[in-house]
C-alpha cells in the first residue's frame, strides 16, 4: 500500500516536471522561431529592398495591402450580412442549418481550392489575365466565414435588452438592427474584419492563380485604365506572400535570399501588428461591457 | 396646419420605414442565401472540373486512387495515366507524421497552461499560441527551405543530400497545427467542470492522476476535435509544404528521402496546363479529392460534437 502511494507521487512529480519542461519550451520555441525571423530579416536588411522597383518590395508590399484592402471592401459587407441573417433573420429551420454548414465548409477549404476555383472563374470565364481583382475575390471567399461568424456571435452576445427597448418604441426590425444593434455590435466586428485582414496579408496558395506571380507599376502613370497605374484593381498584382515563393526559384537576382528573409520579417511584423491589434481591442471591449454589467 | 404636416411626414416616414423593412430583409436573406449558392458552386465546379478525367478521359477511379503512374499528356487527346499514389501517400505520410510529432506537444503544452499554471497560461502563452495561428504559412516554408533544410543536409549528408524530405515536410507542418491544437484543446479541458476535479482530489488522488484519468478522459472528444482540425489544416497546407517536400515523384523509402503532395502537385503544374486537357484534369480531380478530404473531417467533428452531446442526455 505504502509503495503504491509513493510511486503515485513519483509519477506525479515525474509527470508535472515533464510538463512544465513542455510547455515552457514550446514558448521559448515560438519565441525563438519569430525572434529569428525578424532578426534575420533585419540583419539581411538594405536599403535598397524598400524601393519600388525590381530590387525592393515596395510595390509587393504596396500589392499586399491593397488587395487585402480590396478584399475587406467585398467580404466584410457580404460577411456582416450573412452574420445578421443568421442571428436575425432566419428561422431555427433547414436553410439556417444550411448555411452554417456552408461556412464551416468554407472555413475549412484548403486555400489552393479556392484559388483553383477562383482561377477558373474570375479568370478564365472572363477571359481575363491574372489580375489583383480576381485574387482579391479569392481572398474574400476566405475571409467570408471569419467575419459572417464573428457578426454572427456580437449579435448574439448582445443584451437582449437592446432589441427590446428599440422595438418598444416603435422601431421596425431592420430600424432596430441597423441603428441599434449594429453600432452596438461594431466593434466586434471591427475586431473580426482585423483578425480577417491579418490572415489576408499571408495568403499565398490562392493567390497563385488568380492574382498572378509578376508586377509592373509604374508610379508616374495614375489613369487608373493603365495597366501599369497602381490603383487598377484589374493588373497582375504579387503579393509579399507569393514573391517570397517566387523568390525561391529565382536565381537571376543575386540577393534573392536576402530580399526574402527581409519580407518574411516584413509579413511577419504585419500580420502580428494586425493580430495583437485585434487582441486589445477585444481586450478593452471585454473590460468595458465588464463594467457596464 | 403645421401640426398636420409633422403628421403628415411622420407618416410618410414611418411608411419608409416599412418599405425599407422588407427591402432589406429581401436583401440581407438574399445575401444569407448566396453563401449557400457560393458553396454548392465551389462544389459543382469542382465536381464536374475533377470528374472529366473519368468521363472525358476514360480513367478509373481506381486507377486515379492505386496507381503511382503519373504521366497525364497536356492536350485535349489524354492517353496517358492519371495514378496519383505518390502524392496521396506524401500527404498522407507527412499529415500523419506531423500530427504523431506534435500531438504529445500540443496536450501537455494545453495541459500545462490550463492545469498547472493558469496564471502564467493565461496571460503569456495562450496570447502567444493564439498569435502564432496568425502567422503565414508561407513564413514556415520559407524558414524550413532555409534553416531546416540545411540543418538536415549536415546531420544526414548522405541520407538526405538536399535536405528536403518528408521530415523536414513534417516538422514544418507540426510547428504550423501546433497553434490550431493546442488552443481547441486548451478550451475542452477548461470545459470540464471543476467538480470533477474537486472530488478526484478529494479522493486523495494526486495531480497526475486526476489529469489521466479524470480530466483527460472527460475532455476526450475536445481533445479529439482539436486534433482533426489539425489534421485538416495539415490536408490543405500546399506552399509550406511544396518549400520542403523536394518534390520528387518517387515513394519515400524513408522518412529522409524526398517525394511529393497533392497540393504541392497541384501548385506546381497547373500553372502551365492547358484548360480541358487530361493533365489539367487530373489536377483537378485531386483538388476534388481535397475538398472530399476536408468535408470528411467536417462531418468526422459533427460526429465527435453528436457523441458528446448524447453522453451529456445519459
Amino acid at each position: 500500500m505504502k509503495r503504491k502511494f509513493e510511486r503515485a507521487r513519483a509519477e506525479n512529480a515525474v509527470m508535472t516536471s515533464v510538463l512544465y519542461v513542455f510547455g515552457i519550451s514550446a514558448l521559448i520555441l515560438l519565441i525563438i522561431l519569430c525572434g529569428y525571423i525578424i532578426i534575420k530579416g533585419f540583419i539581411s536588411f538594405e536599403p535598397e529592398f524598400l524601393s519600388f522597383n525590381r530590387h525592393g518590395i515596395g510595390n509587393q508590399f504596396f500589392n499586399t495591402v491593397y488587395l487585402v484592402f480590396l478584399s475587406l471592401v467585398i467580404s466584410a459587407p457580404l460577411g456582416i450580412a450573412a452574420g445578421i441573417y443568421l442571428a436575425e433573420y432566419s428561422k431555427d429551420n433547414a436553410v439556417n442549418r444550411a448555411i452554417r454548414i456552408c461556412v464551416e465548409t468554407l472555413s475549412s477549404l484548403p486555400s489552393i481550392v479556392v484559388g483553383l476555383f477562383g482561377s477558373l472563374v474570375f479568370i478564365e470565364y472572363t477571359h481575363s489575365h491574372w489580375n489583383l481583382m480576381a485574387g482579391a475575390l479569392a481572398v474574400s471567399i476566405l475571409n467570408l466565414p471569419l467575419i459572417a461568424t464573428t457578426t454572427e456571435d456580437a449579435f448574439k452576445a448582445l443584451p437582449q435588452a437592446y432589441k427590446k427597448g428599440s422595438m418598444c418604441l416603435g422601431a421596425t426590425h431592420w430600424q432596430t438592427v441597423y441603428k441599434v444593434m449594429l453600432p452596438a455590435c461594431m466593434p466586434r466586428i471591427i475586431t473580426g474584419i482585423i483578425l480577417a485582414a491579418g490572415r489576408g496579408f499571408g495568403e499565398a496558395a490562392a493567390l497563385l492563380f488568380t492574382a498572378g506571380m509578376s508586377t509592373d507599376i509604374n508610379w508616374g502613370q495614375w489613369n487608373i485604365t493603365s495597366k501599369l497605374c497602381p490603383l487598377n484593381p484589374f493588373r497582375p498584382g504579387e503579393t509579399l506572400s507569393l514573391y517570397i515563393w517566387v523568390l525561391r526559384s529565382e536565381s537571376i537576382n543575386p540577393k534573392a535570399s536576402e530580399i526574402a528573409d527581409f519580407s518574411g520579417a516584413v509579413l511577419i511584423l504585419l500580420v502580428l501588428l494586425f493580430s495583437v491589434s485585434a487582441r486589445l481591442l477585444n481586450h478593452y471591449l471585454d473590460k468595458k461591457s465588464g463594467m457596464t454589467k | 396646419m403645421k401640426d398636420k404636416t409633422k403628421f403628415n411626414s411622420a407618416a410618410n416616414n414611418s411608411q419608409g420605414g416599412f418599405l425599407n423593412e422588407g427591402l432589406w430583409k429581401i436583401i440581407i436573406t438574399a445575401i444569407g442565401i448566396a453563401v449557400i449558392g457560393l458553396t454548392l458552386a465551389i462544389a459543382v465546379f469542382l465536381a464536374v472540373k475533377g470528374s472529366a478525367t473519368f468521363y472525358k478521359f476514360h480513367h478509373s477511379v481506381f486507377e486515379f486512387l492505386f496507381s503511382s503512374d503519373w504521366n497525364p499528356q497536356d492536350t485535349e487527346a489524354g492517353g496517358g495515366n492519371v495514378g496519383a499514389l505518390i502524392f496521396i501517400c506524401g500527404s498522407l505520410i507527412t499529415c500523419f507524421l506531423a500530427l504523431a510529432l506534435v500531438t504529445p506537444f500540443s496536450l501537455s503544452v494545453a495541459l500545462f497552461m490550463t492545469e498547472i499554471s493558469p496564471r502564467l497560461g493565461k496571460r503569456l502563452i495562450q496570447p502567444a499560441v493564439e498569435m502564432f495561428v496568425g502567422i503565414p504559412s508561407i513564413i514556415y516554408g520559407w524558414v524550413g527551405y532555409t534553416v531546416l533544410c540545411k540543418w538536415i543536409k549536415t546531420v544526414f549528408p548522405d541520407k538526405a543530400p538536399t535536405g528536403m524530405s518528408v521530415l523536414a515536410g513534417s516538422i514544418v507542418l507540426a510547428v504550423m497545427i501546433f497553434p490550431t491544437i493546442t488552443t481547441v484543446a486548451a478550451d475542452a479541458i477548461r470545459s470540464v467542470p471543476s467538480e470533477y476535479r474537486k472530488a478526484a482530489y478529494a479522493l486523495g488522488s494526486t495531480r497526475w492522476q486526476v489529469l489521466s484519468s479524470v480530466v483527460i478522459p472527460s475532455a476526450k472528444q475536445g481533445l479529439l476535435t482539436g486534433i482533426i482540425l489539425g489534421l485538416s489544416r495539415a490536408f490543405g497546407e500546399t506552399l509550406a509544404v511544396a518549400f520542403v517536400i523536394g518534390r520528387v515523384r518517387a515513394f519515400p523509402t524513408s522518412i529522409l528521402s524526398p517525394t511529393y503532395n497533392m497540393t504541392a502537385i497541384i501548385a506546381g503544374e497547373m500553372g502551365d496546363t492547358m484548360n480541358g486537357g487530361e493533365k489539367n484534369s487530373a489536377l483537378w480531380t485531386m483538388a476534388l479529392l481535397l475538398f472530399i478530404i476536408s468535408m470528411f473531417f467536417i462531418i468526422v467533428i459533427h460526429r465527435i460534437g453528436k457523441g458528446k452531446k448524447n453522453e451529456k442526455k445519459i
